[in-house]
């Protein structure tokens, strides 16, 4: 039978429609689907440059090697602070969940500062290598090294960025169900940073010790 | 102040760019005076430069492929007369600086806007009317991927005028596209034009998946998807996982000509060898992006002109799905002479054999939706044989390249530049073509031009054999791509025949023009008054010609497949025993056009190294952005006056019928 | 009459595709076969195999797709709308057989394909040492900005853009590159590889037949690219001592001050050649590309080097 609504067909019980045939999914569904795919993509941009560090990690050009510059203690902080950021942001989630603005507010900014704190770290071990003349113009394993982790920092930078402006959002335009969405896409993209920290955590700064 | 910048980027003492650029200003100068003058501002801004409506970014797309595909073709035809005077001791006209640059920018600009604008852009006209929606997911990032790609186009352009374009071929290899080897702008040029076209061509993948596994008609559940959108889809998810490749390579190589990285260079460790890895592992899958939407486009054509159902549609779709897979299994044999061994050339080299085998399939279960049919020779369908015919030859110079031995003497040689040209040509730009002629009076409301129609397809079929076939013969001689001169004149008669075709080619392309001109003219006398100017199969005929902007006054419910072939045939549809109700649409954005302006800006000062003007095109970007943030009101609401006043419209045309 | 008139029209078209593809590839073989000198005619075993291949492989898929090329006219043609005695089968859409062999047809060929690939792969591997009696002549190979030189390290001498070999000897190329990707190419002996620096590529060639024949570079290069042509000569055993001979008493050495002269930048080189060459050039070469070479000071006319 050929009939003809608008929108979307609902679920009816025993005779319910397969997924695949009930019609346009739901602005929400959609987003969040689009921004897998974008994370995603994110990924894809870190396998490369994975990969490139993969090739290029024994090309030290006769200079130091990662057994000789990493300091263990150091990243553990730095990956202690990120994923404890990773914690703050599921509660900072709940928070909103609930409505409430001072507990997204509080939580929010913690993850901010974790997040800040990790890239202070960051920054200033990439600091001291430049210093002690092995930045990333020194080898091709210093080369990849530096763009992989710095283009992580960079991807946490514009999280920070994109968490300060969300929180003027829910200031000025309250818990709408587009400020809602955009929320839960910049917690998917926090979490997934974290993943991706976990492997350059382990593939970088592991697997040179 | 300026950065590098200086008089001297501009090309005063080279004769042919600086007549083709100062005849370029005067055409966009006249252009926009004539605009001016005729108050069409307003109607330019509000209905195309800041529309979000699929259909007409869509048509915007196809229209900058057409504009570009005269570029790329001048650059083409330079090539052909060049080397048709250039042998034995005659050096030709174009010195190997200019020559240089100029296969560099054919194969760019081909590649990158002309066949992906073009595939692009009948994915976004089609996809959302075949699938029975009102738009793509995500019509605001459409508009930005469209402009984002312009900004591309934009920049390779004006390194025409400012500057030179790189010469280091359209993959720009290193070492020979480093600083060391490259110092100029050129390749400065081609990175940033195509990083920023990449993220446009990126966010586009990313909403057209999203709009086919998530934007369906009701009912519409996977095995009722016409073929083109499993094409289409195929063809996204290869996007959304290759191209971030693409953007992480030359993000590399651009650390490594402005901030002396070491990742491809000579010295300091680096590898080029990497760079062909990763590059090819993007490239490969870019050649299936381009030419399963093709396969799409046939495969909608051959069916709906034989009258009958696609033969084989499960097939096509394991097919399908099984070319997105094995397409990123194969890109080693982009490069078997570079020394990976035997049992690593072998093992890439069954792969991409492998991939032959979906695509016989395919050739085969087009043949049997011929057998049986009742076949009507329109334009769209000549494309269509044209290619099947043409295509095959195509591949089995692929498939015998595929063998690493038989690439060992044929690699980078002519034979190869045949090769590719056969299944780009043959199988990409006709599915272009076919696409364009099937879905042109979708688009506009009348047909075009049948006549012409017919002429600019043996004008380009004949050309093609004139133009390539001596090359897969001068490459068996030994010749090698990219020569400026040869030294055996031998060459020379085939290289002569070789410009005959690029001859008739670009009459083909006059007559495209033409084509347009006269089907404009006499649009009232070819009308396509019921929406079905060819008694389509699928949901986008069931609604007018053009088609409103809400696409469908009430979504189609769908109970099988090729849809709208079994609401003409199985009952008579009662829509208007169905109420209308208001819809919503998404409101226009002047987003794609700031943002685009903005990193055009952006990109030029990155090439010139004018960093302060670099960085105010970053606030830009960002300012704007965060403008749009702050946009509630992002539908308009059509009432239902609007949709009853439409339906009756188009009722009243039918009726004339 | 306005059907005979459109299936008339339909048949010219269909005739016409058919004889102007054919033509067109007739036309090109016979300039081809007119014209030797290419891979088709070769002179060494390498690229007699790898012809070999070329023929087998198309005459196989040859089998397939000029069938489907005809069938694909021949459908268009017989089922055109105006054909009144073509069986037509609106709603014809699926058939298991038909499906069995569409799948089958293509896979059997890759099939057999696959085994030519592999077994070629892995006897065509350019570092594979060729089958021969005599023991293989080595060449250490350097493609600079835009000529090629050839270093003999057995017999201490070194050309440019130049390869004197003896026939039936089994040539075994160790290559490099000094600046940008290059690609080392002999059509009418077979095998290309690739030449990149800081690093060593292997190709084994032989010439089955004295005479000339045509090198180049396949792998674009710069503004030089076109130029980077050189000439290999295989002549009899006498006639290569006797260059060996002549080239030795050349004065000319290629030492670090003429390979720093070598290296610049330079088109369409004259062949020429350098009677002795300093020790561990090549591997000098290979370690820093692109820079001086940082060579040994032991002397490099030592004559027990020869």
């Amino acid at each position: 039978m050929i009939d003809s609504i608008d929108g979307m067909l609902l679920e009816t019980g025993a005779d319910a429609l397969p997924l695949t045939e009930r019609g346009p999914a739901s602005p929400r569904v959609v987003a969040s689907f689009g921004f897998w795919l974008f994370l995603l993509s994110d990924i894809i941009i870190f396998a490369a440059l994975f990969a490139a560090y993969a090739v290029l990690s024994k090309h030290t050009d006769g200079g130091p090697s990662g057994t000789q510059l990493f300091d263990t203690r150091h990243v553990l902080i730095e990956t202690a602070c990120l994923l404890a950021s990773s914690f703050t942001c599921g509660v900072m989630m709940i928070a909103l969940d609930r409505r409430s603005l001072l507990g997204t507010y509080c939580w929010a900014i913690l993850t901010a500062l974790l997040g800040g704190t990790f890239l202070w770290l960051e920054v200033s071990e990439f600091g001291d290598l430049v210093h002690g003349g092995t930045g990333p113009t020194r080898s091709a394993f210093l080369s990849s090294f530096f763009t992989l982790v710095g283009t992580h920092g960079l991807h946490v930078t514009l999280g920070i960025v994109w968490l300060l402006v969300m929180m003027i959002q829910v200031f000025t335009l309250g818990f709408r169900p587009m400020v809602l969405t955009r929320m839960l896409c910049f917690s998917l993209f926090w979490h997934a940073l974290d993943i991706v920290w976990i492997g350059v955590f382990s593939i970088v700064y592991l697997g040179a010790g | 102040m300026l950065g590098n910048l200086t008089w001297s980027a501009i090309p005063f003492d080279q004769p042919i760019p600086l007549t083709t650029v100062c005849v370029l200003l005067l055409a966009i100068l006249g252009l926009l005076t004539l605009v001016t003058l005729k108050g069409w501002w307003p109607y330019l801004w509000r209905e195309w430069i800041t529309t979000t409506d699929h259909k007409r970014i869509g048509v915007m797309y196809v229209i900058l492929a057409l504009v570009m595909l005269l570029r790329g073709f001048s650059d083409a035809i330079m090539m052909r007369a060049q080397l048709a005077v250039a042998a034995g001791n005659a050096t030709g006209y174009l010195p190997p600086e200019h020559y240089n640059q100029i296969f560099s920018a054919h194969g760019t600009i081909m590649i990158f806007f002309v066949a992906m604008t073009f595939v692009i852009g009948l994915m976004n006209f089609v996809l959302p009317l075949q699938l029975g929606v009102r738009d793509v997911a995500f019509p605001v990032l459409n508009s930005v991927s469209f402009w984002l790609t312009c900004a591309g186009v934009l920049l390779i352009n004006i390194s025409l005028g400012v500057g030179e374009f790189s010469r280091t071929g359209w993959l720009a290899y290193p070492p020979l596209s480093e600083v060391a080897y490259s110092p100029g702008v050129g390749v400065d040029y081609y990175l940033w034009s195509l990083q920023i076209s990449g993220l446009g061509t990126l966010l586009s993948g990313i909403n057209l998946t999203t709009t086919i596994l998530k934007l369906r008609a009701p009912g519409m559940g996977y095995g009722r998807m016409p073929v083109f959108c499993w094409t289409a889809l195929a063809s996204n998810l290869l996007i959304v996982a290759a191209f971030p490749i693409l953007t992480a390579t030359f993000a590399m190589l651009l650390l490594d000509r402005y901030l002396g990285f070491h990742f491809f260079t000579n010295d300091g460790g680096g590898s080029p060898m990497m760079y062909v890895n990763l590059i090819w592992s993007w490239g490969h899958p870019e050649v299936y992006i381009l030419i399963l939407p093709a396969f799409g486009v046939f495969s909608e054509v051959i069916a709906t002109f034989s009258g009958k159902p696609l033969f084989g549609y499960r097939s096509m779709v394991l097919a399908t799905m099984g070319i997105c897979v094995l397409s990123f299994m194969v890109w080693l044999h982009h490069f078997f002479t570079m020394g990976a061994g035997a049992n690593v050339n072998a093992f890439f080299g069954i792969a991409t054999m492998i991939i032959a085998v979906p695509t016989g399939v395919k050739i085969f279960n087009w043949l049997f939706t011929l057998y049986g049919g009742n076949i009507r020779f329109t334009a769209p369908i000549y494309w269509a044989i044209g290619f099947m015919v043409t295509f095959v030859i195509g591949g089995m110079t692929g498939v015998l390249m595929a063998i690493p031995p038989a690439d060992f003497v044929l690699h980078n040689s002519l034979f190869l530049i045949a090769h590719f040209h056969n299944v780009i040509i043959g199988g990409v730009l006709f599915g272009a073509f076919a696409g364009y002629t099937y879905w042109f009076p979708k688009a506009f409301g009348f047909k075009l031009h049948e006549g012409l129609g017919k002429a600019i397809f043996w004008c380009w079929f004949v050309g093609f054999y004139l133009a390539f076939m001596p090359l897969y013969g001068l490459g068996l001689l030994g010749a090698t791509r990219r020569l400026q001169h040869y030294a055996d004149p031998g060459w020379q008669p085939l290289m002569m025949v070789a410009l005959g075709g690029a001859v008739v080619i670009l009459i083909g392309i006059a007559l495209t023009v033409a084509q347009l001109v006269v089907s404009i003219r006499n649009r009232d006398r070819f009308p396509d008054l019921t929406g079905d100017p060819w008694n389509g199969r699928t949901l986008e005929w069931s609604v007018s010609s053009p088609p409103p902007s809400w696409n469908f006054s009430i979504l189609p419910i769908v109970s099988g497949p090729d849809a709208f072939w079994s609401l003409k045939h199985q009952r008579t549809p009662a829509a208007s025993a169905v109420a209308l109700q208001s819809l919503n649409v998404p409101k226009r954005s002047p987003l794609g056009f700031q943002i685009a302006a903005c990193v055009t800006l952006m990109g030029f000062a990155l090439v010139w190294h004018i960093w302060w003007m670099a960085i105010l095109g970053l606030l830009g970007v960002l300012a704007v952005g965060l403008r749009n943030a702050w946009r509630v009101d992002l539908e308009e609401i059509i009432p239902v006056s609007v949709l009853a006043a439409h339906e009756r419209a188009r009722e009243a045309r039918v009726a004339q019928t | 009459m306005r059907r005979i008139r459109d299936a008339s029209a339909v048949a010219v078209d269909n005739c016409t595709w058919v004889l102007a593809r054919r033509g067109i590839v007739l036309a090109t073989l016979g300039v081809v076969g007119g014209c030797s000198r290419g891979i088709l005619d070769p002179h060494g075993p390498v690229g007699e195999s790898e012809r070999l291949i070329l023929f087998d492989a198309t005459a196989l898929m040859l089998a397939v797709v000029v069938p489907v090329i005809l069938c694909t006219l021949a459908f268009a043609f017989w089922f055109r709308s105006g054909n009144s005695h073509a069986l037509r089968r609106p709603n014809w859409e699926y058939s298991g057989r038909i499906e069995f062999v569409t799948w089958s047809i293509p896979a059997l060929m890759v099939l057999f394909l696959s085994g030519i690939a592999w077994i070629g792969s892995h006897d065509l591997d350019p570092p594979k040492a060729l089958a021969s009696a005599s023991a293989p002549l080595e060449i250490d190979v350097v493609s600079l900005d835009w000529k090629w030189l050839f270093i003999y390290p057995q017999e201490q001498v070194a050309t440019v853009n130049q390869v004197i070999v003896p026939v039936n000897v089994p040539v075994r190329f160790r290559l490099t590159s000094a600046s940008v990707m290059n690609s080392f190419f002999v059509p009418q002996l077979g095998s290309q590889i690739y030449t990149m620096a800081g690093m060593t590529t292997q190709v084994n060639l032989m010439a089955s037949a004295s005479g000339a024949y045509k090198g180049l570079s396949a792998q674009f290069s710069g503004a030089g690219f076109s130029d980077m042509r050189f000439d290999v000569r295989a002549v009899s055993r006498e006639e290569y001592d006797a260059w060996l001979k002549t080239t030795r008493e050349v004065s000319t050495p290629l030492d670090a001050v003429h390979y720093e002269l070598l290296s610049r930048p330079s088109v369409a080189n004259e062949p020429s050649v350098y009677g002795t060459v300093a020790a561990g050039l090549f591997d000098a070469i290979v370690k820093n590309p692109g820079a001086p070479p940082v060579l040994s000071t032991e002397d490099n006319s030592d004559p027990s080097r020869r």
